[in-house]
C-alpha cells in the first residue's frame, strides 16, 4: 500500500498518537476490566448466597461455634463429650488432623530415605524390590489405598477373642492394635528433665568440638560420646528415682480388650495408607537427589583420602540434601492435605469433623468450608514462608 | 656438585607385561558381583530374598492359586480357603465399566472411546503427521460428539441465545473498528459504531438483569430494541468504518469474528438438534466411564486454564498478578477434597435460587478448576525456562504480547514442560477417584458400592474390588509415566553428546 506521509505504518494505517495504542493506559484499562468483573462476579455471588441462606433459614456468622456441639467422637487427643462446643469439636479435629500427619511424615520420610537409597543400591535384589514398590503404589490412588487397608484388611481381621497375638503382649484384632500402655509414675518428670539437661548438653559438646577442630584439627567422638550421654544419663536418673514405670498389659475380657494402648483401625488405615503412598514420592526424590551430586565428588573426596563412609556424610548427603530438600516439604504437605481424605474412612479429622458433621448439623457450609480451608492454607503458607527462607540460607552463594 | 641418592632399590629388568583388565564381565559374573561382593552385600541379599519369601507366595497363593475364576454368586466364595474373588469381578464388569448406563445404550460410550482413541494415538507418536488438525479434533470436535453421544443431546437451548450471539457478534465489530479504522475519513464513522457498541453492550446486561419487562411492541420489549438497534448501527458503521478506512486489510481483520460466531452458531445448532438419542441422565453414568470423563474434561479444561493463570502471574499489571497467585496459592494450598466440598455443598449457594446444577458437572468444576492451579506453576516453570533474548527478539520483530506469546513463548516453554504436564496429568487421573467422597460412583466408587450386594458378599470380595480397581488405575497412571518418560528422553537431544 502507498504509503504517502510517514505517519503510516507498513499496513497504512495511521501511527497513532490515540490513546488506543498506549501500553500504559491499555494496561490499566485491562486491569480495571479484570477488577470490575472480578468484583460484579463475588457481589453477584454474595447476594445470592444471601438470599439462598435467608429463603433456607440458615444463620451466618461465626457464632455457631459457642453452641453445644451434641455429638460425640471416637478418638480425641483431649478431653471432649458431646456437651462441649463446636468450637472444641474443631480442636478436636485439628488435633488428629495434626498427629497423622506428624506420624506419617516421620514414618514416610524413614520409608522413603530407606527405598530411595535401596533403588541405588548395587545389589540387584535389593534394588529390584526397591523399584516394585515405587512404580507399584505411586501409581495407586492414595484413597484406593486407604480403603483397601481399612476394609479390605483391617476389617476382616478376626475378632478380638481370636486376636493375632504379636511379641511384647500385643494383638491386633478388627478392632486395632493394642500395645502395652506404659503408665508414669511418681518422679518419672526427673528421667524427662534428665533427658532433657543430656540432649542440651549433647548440643553444647558439638558445640564445642566443631570449634575445637576448627581451631586445632583434633577431632572429637561426639557421637559416641553423645550417645553414652542421652542413654546413662535418663537411665541413671530413672534407677535413683527407684524405675517410677509400670506396663499395663491389654487383657481380653468378655468380648474386648481392657487396658493397654489403643490404636484405632482408622487411625492405623489412615497412617498406613498415607506413609506407603508418601514415601513412595520421597524414594524418588531421594533417588535424584543423590544422583544429582556429581560423581567428580565422591571422586574428588576420595582423592583427599576419606573414607566411604565419611565421604557420604561430609560431602554427598550436604549436597543431596540441597537438592532434596524443598520437593521434600512439598511432599510433607501433600501428606498432610492427602490425611483429609480421612473423611472417608471415618477418622475423626479435621474434615470429617468441621467440614462433615458440623456442616451438616448446624447446616452453614460457608462458615464451616470457610474455616477447614484457612486451617490448610495457613499450614501451606506457614511452610512455604519457612521455605523460601532455608532455600535462601542453603542457595549457593555464586559471583 | 653432586648428589648421591642412597637408594634401597632399584630396577634393573623389565617387569613381565600383564594381561589387560577385562573390559566387560559376564552377566553371571556380574548378578554375582552384585548380590555377593562383599559381607554387607550377602547380609542385603539375604533380607531381600527374606523378603520376597514373605510376600510374593501369599499373594500369589491368594490371587491365582486358591482365587475363585468361576461362580453366579458368593457361595463360590465363602469357602474358608478361597482366595480372590475373580467370579465377582466378572460378574459385575459391565458395571465396573459403564455404571447404571442403560444396557441397550452402551454401545454410545463404546462408540466414544473409539472416537477418543482415534484421536489420541496418532497424537501420541510424535512420527505421525498432521498435528494441528489431530489438535482441533481432539479439543474441539471430539468433545462435541463425546458430549452428544454420552447424554443424547437435543438440549434444551433457548432461541434466545442466538440473538444474544448475534447482538454480540456485531457489538464486536464495532470494537474491533475503534482499534483498527484508524483512517482519518472514518473517524466519525468509527466513534458512531464504537458508541453504539458500549451503549448496546450496557443495554445487553440492564435487558438480563431486569428480565422481560415494561410494554412489548411486536412482541420485543423497549430494551430490546434499543440492542437490536445499537447492535445494527454498531455492525454497518463498524464495517463501513473498516472498509472505507483500509479496505482489503480492514477485511481481513474481521475475519477470525465471523469464523468464531459461525462456529458458535454451528456447536449451539448441533446441541440443540435431535439426533434420535435417549437422554441418559448423568446419575446413571458410573464405573469407568466416569473416571475417564472426569480425568479427560480436567485435563481439557485445565491446560488453557492453566496457561492463563501463569501468563497472568508473570504479567507486568499488578491487578491480573494478584488475582492470578492469590488463586494458585489459594487453591494448592487446599486439599482437593475441600474444593470438591465446595463445588458440591457451595456452588449452588451461588447461583440465583432455582438454578439447578448437574451434580458431575459441579464436580468437573472442582476438579478443573483445582488441576488448573497446578497445571499454571508447571507452565510457569517453563515459561521461565525460555531465555529472555526471545522475549526480545519476539518484541523486535514488531509482535504485540498476545502475539509472541502465541508464536515465540508458549509453544518453546509447553514443549520443555511436556513431562511435567503428564506428572500433574496423572496426579489428576489418580485424583479422580475423590470424586466418590461427594457422591459420584467412578471405578472405585462402584466396586464399593457392589460390596454391598448381598449375592456377592464374602470376606474376599473387598479385597479382590480393589485389587481390580488398583490395577486398571495403575495401568493408566503407569502408561502416562513411561510415556512421559519417553517425550523427556525425546526431547533431551540438547544435552546428549
Amino acid at each position: 500500500m502507498a504509503t504517502g506521509d510517514g505517519l503510516r505504518d507498513r499496513h497504512g494505517r495511521s501511527r497513532g498518537t490515540s490513546l488506543l495504542y498506549d501500553p500504559a493506559v491499555r494496561g490499566y484499562a485491562t486491569q480495571a476490566l479484570v477488577a470490575i468483573v472480578l468484583v460484579l462476579l463475588i457481589g453477584w455471588f454474595v447476594s445470592n448466597t444471601i438470599e439462598n441462606l435467608q429463603r433456607a433459614n440458615i444463620a451466618s456468622g461465626f457464632g455457631f461455634l459457642w453452641n453445644r456441639a451434641g455429638f460425640d467422637i471416637s478418638q480425641t487427643l483431649i478431653p471432649y463429650t458431646a456437651e462441649d462446643t463446636y468450637a472444641r469439636a474443631f480442636l478436636v479435629g485439628l488435633l488428629n488432623t495434626l498427629l497423622v500427619a506428624f506420624v506419617g511424615v516421620v514414618l514416610a520420610s524413614i520409608l522413603g530415605f530407606l527405598a530411595g537409597v535401596a533403588r541405588l543400591a548395587k545389589n540387584p535384589l535389593i534394588a529390584g524390590i526397591a523399584a516394585v514398590y515405587v512404580e507399584t503404589l505411586r501409581n495407586i490412588p492414595v484413597l484406593l489405598q486407604l480403603l483397601f487397608w481399612y476394609r479390605a484388611v483391617l476389617s476382616v481381621l478376626p475378632a478380638p477373642r481370636q486376636a493375632i497375638a504379636l511379641p511384647f503382649g500385643s494383638y491386633l484384632s478388627n478392632r486395632g492394635l493394642l500395645l502395652p500402655n506404659l503408665i508414669a509414675g511418681e518422679g518419672f518428670a526427673a528421667t524427662v528433665a534428665a533427658a532433657a539437661v543430656a540432649i542440651l548438653a549433647v548440643i553444647v559438646l558439638a558445640w564445642w568440638a566443631r570449634r575445637r577442630q576448627m581451631a586445632t584439627g583434633k577431632p572429637f567422638p561426639v557421637f559416641f560420646t553423645g550417645l553414652a550421654i542421652i542413654v546413662i544419663l535418663p537411665l541413671l536418673t530413672f534407677a535413683a528415682t527407684g524405675a517410677p514405670l509400670t506396663v499395663e498389659f491389654p487383657e481380653l475380657k468378655g468380648f474386648n480388650f481392657v487396658g493397654g494402648f489403643h490404636v484405632f483401625p482408622e487411625f492405623m488405615a489412615l497412617v498406613l495408607g498415607l506413609t506407603l503412598y508418601t514415601a513412595t514420592f520421597i524414594a524418588e526424590i531421594v533417588r535424584a537427589g543423590i544422583l544429582a551430586v556429581p560423581h567428580g565428588q565422591t571422586e574428588a573426596a576420595y582423592a583427599l583420602g576419606f573414607r566411604p563412609g565419611l565421604t557420604l556424610r561430609l560431602v554427598i548427603i550436604p549436597q543431596a540434601l540441597r537438592v532434596i530438600i524443598p520437593p521434600l516439604t512439598s511432599q510433607y504437605l501433600n501428606l498432610t492435605k492427602n490425611s483429609s481424605l480421612a473423611v472417608a474412612i471415618a477418622y475423626p479429622d479435621l474434615v470429617s469433623v468441621f467440614a462433615g458433621t458440623v456442616l451438616n448439623q448446624t447446616g452453614q457450609a460457608v462458615e464451616a468450608i470457610f474455616i477447614t480451608m484457612m486451617v490448610y492454607l495457613a499450614i501451606s503458607l506457614a511452610t512455604s514462608l519457612f521455605m523460601n527462607w532455608f532455600n535462601r540460607h542453603v542457595a549457593l552463594v555464586e559471583r | 656438585m653432586t648428589t648421591t641418592f642412597d637408594l634401597a632399590y632399584v630396577r634393573r629388568e623389565e617387569e613381565p607385561v600383564l594381561p589387560p583388565p577385562r573390559g566387560r564381565i559376564s552377566g553371571i559374573e556380574a548378578v554375582y558381583a552384585g548380590l555377593f561382593s562383599s559381607f554387607t552385600n550377602i547380609v542385603l541379599t539375604v533380607i531381600g530374598l527374606a523378603l520376597i519369601i514373605m510376600v510374593v507366595p501369599p499373594i500369589v497363593r491368594w490371587a491365582f492359586i486358591d482365587a475363585v475364576w468361576t461362580g453366579n454368586s458368593r457361595e463360590a466364595c465363602i469357602a474358608p480357603e478361597a482366595g480372590a474373588c475373580w467370579a465377582f469381578v466378572k460378574a459385575k464388569f459391565a458395571q465396573f465399566m459403564y455404571g447404571r448406563y442403560p444396557v441397550e445404550e452402551r454401545w454410545r460410550v463404546e462408540l466414544t472411546a473409539v472416537l477418543l482413541i482415534i484421536g489420541l494415538v496418532p497424537m501420541a507418536i510424535p512420527r505421525v503427521p498432521f498435528k494441528r488438525q489431530n489438535a482441533i479434533y481432539l479439543l474441539a470436535l471430539f468433545p462435541l460428539m463425546a458430549l452428544i453421544l454420552l447424554t443424547g443431546g437435543n438440549f434444551d437451548i433457548p432461541v434466545g441465545i442466538f440473538r444474544l450471539v448475534a447482538a454480540l457478534a456485531c457489538f464486536a465489530v464495532g470494537l474491533t473498528a475503534m482499534f483498527v479504522a484508524s483512517h482519518p475519513a472514518a473517524a466519525a464513522l468509527r466513534m458512531l459504531a464504537a458508541t453504539a457498541a458500549l451503549l448496546g453492550m450496557v443495554l445487553v446486561i440492564a435487558a438480563l438483569a431486569l428480565g422481560r419487562v415494561g410494554p412489548a411492541i411486536l412482541g420485543y420489549t423497549i430494551i430490546e430494541i434499543a440492542v437490536i438497534a445499537a447492535a445494527l448501527v454498531a455492525f454497518f458503521a463498524g464495517v463501513a468504518a473498516i472498509l472505507a478506512g483500509e479496505g482489503a486489510y480492514g477485511a481481513r481483520r474481521i475475519l477470525p469474528l465471523g469464523i468464531t460466531t459461525a462456529a458458535v452458531v454451528v456447536v449451539l445448532l448441533v446441541l440443540r438438534a435431535d439426533f434420535g438419542l435417549t437422554w441418559v441422565e448423568t446419575p446413571l453414568w458410573g464405573g469407568l466411564l466416569v473416571t475417564l470423563v472426569v480425568a479427560i474434561v480436567g485435563m481439557v479444561g485445565s491446560m488453557p486454564l492453566g496457561i492463563l493463570l501463569a501468563l497472568g502471574r508473570r504479567s507486568k499489571l499488578p491487578v491480573v498478578r494478584f488475582v492470578s497467585i492469590a488463586f494458585i496459592e489459594f487453591v494448592r494450598g487446599v486439599p482437593l477434597i475441600t474444593v470438591l466440598f465446595m463445588a458440591s455443598v457451595m456452588l449452588p449457594l451461588f447461583l440465583p435460587p432455582g438454578v439447578n446444577f448437574d451434580k458431575l458437572l459441579r464436580a468437573l468444576i472442582g476438579v478443573t478448576l483445582f488441576s488448573a492451579a497446578y497445571m499454571a506453576e508447571v507452565v510457569r516453570g517453563g515459561l521461565q525456562a525460555i531465555p529472555r533474548g526471545q522475549y526480545e527478539a519476539a518484541s523486535a520483530l514488531g509482535m504485540g504480547y498476545w502475539q509472541s506469546m502465541r508464536l515465540i513463548i508458549l509453544p518453546q516453554a509447553l514443549k520443555i514442560v511436556i513431562p511435567g504436564i503428564v506428572n500433574s496429568f496423572i496426579s489428576l487421573f489418580k485424583d479422580t477417584s475423590l470424586v466418590l467422597i461427594i457422591g459420584i460412583f467412578d471405578l472405585l466408587g462402584i466396586v464399593q458400592l457392589n460390596f454391598t450386594d448381598p449375592n456377592w458378599a464374602s470376606p474376599n470380595t473387598p479385597a479382590t474390588g480393589y485389587v481390580f480397581a488398583a490395577a486398571v488405575f495403575w495401568l493408566f497412571c503407569f502408561s502416562m509415566s513411561r510415556y512421559s518418560i519417553y517425550t523427556e528422553r525425546r526431547l533431551d537431544t540438547g544435552h546428549r553428546r
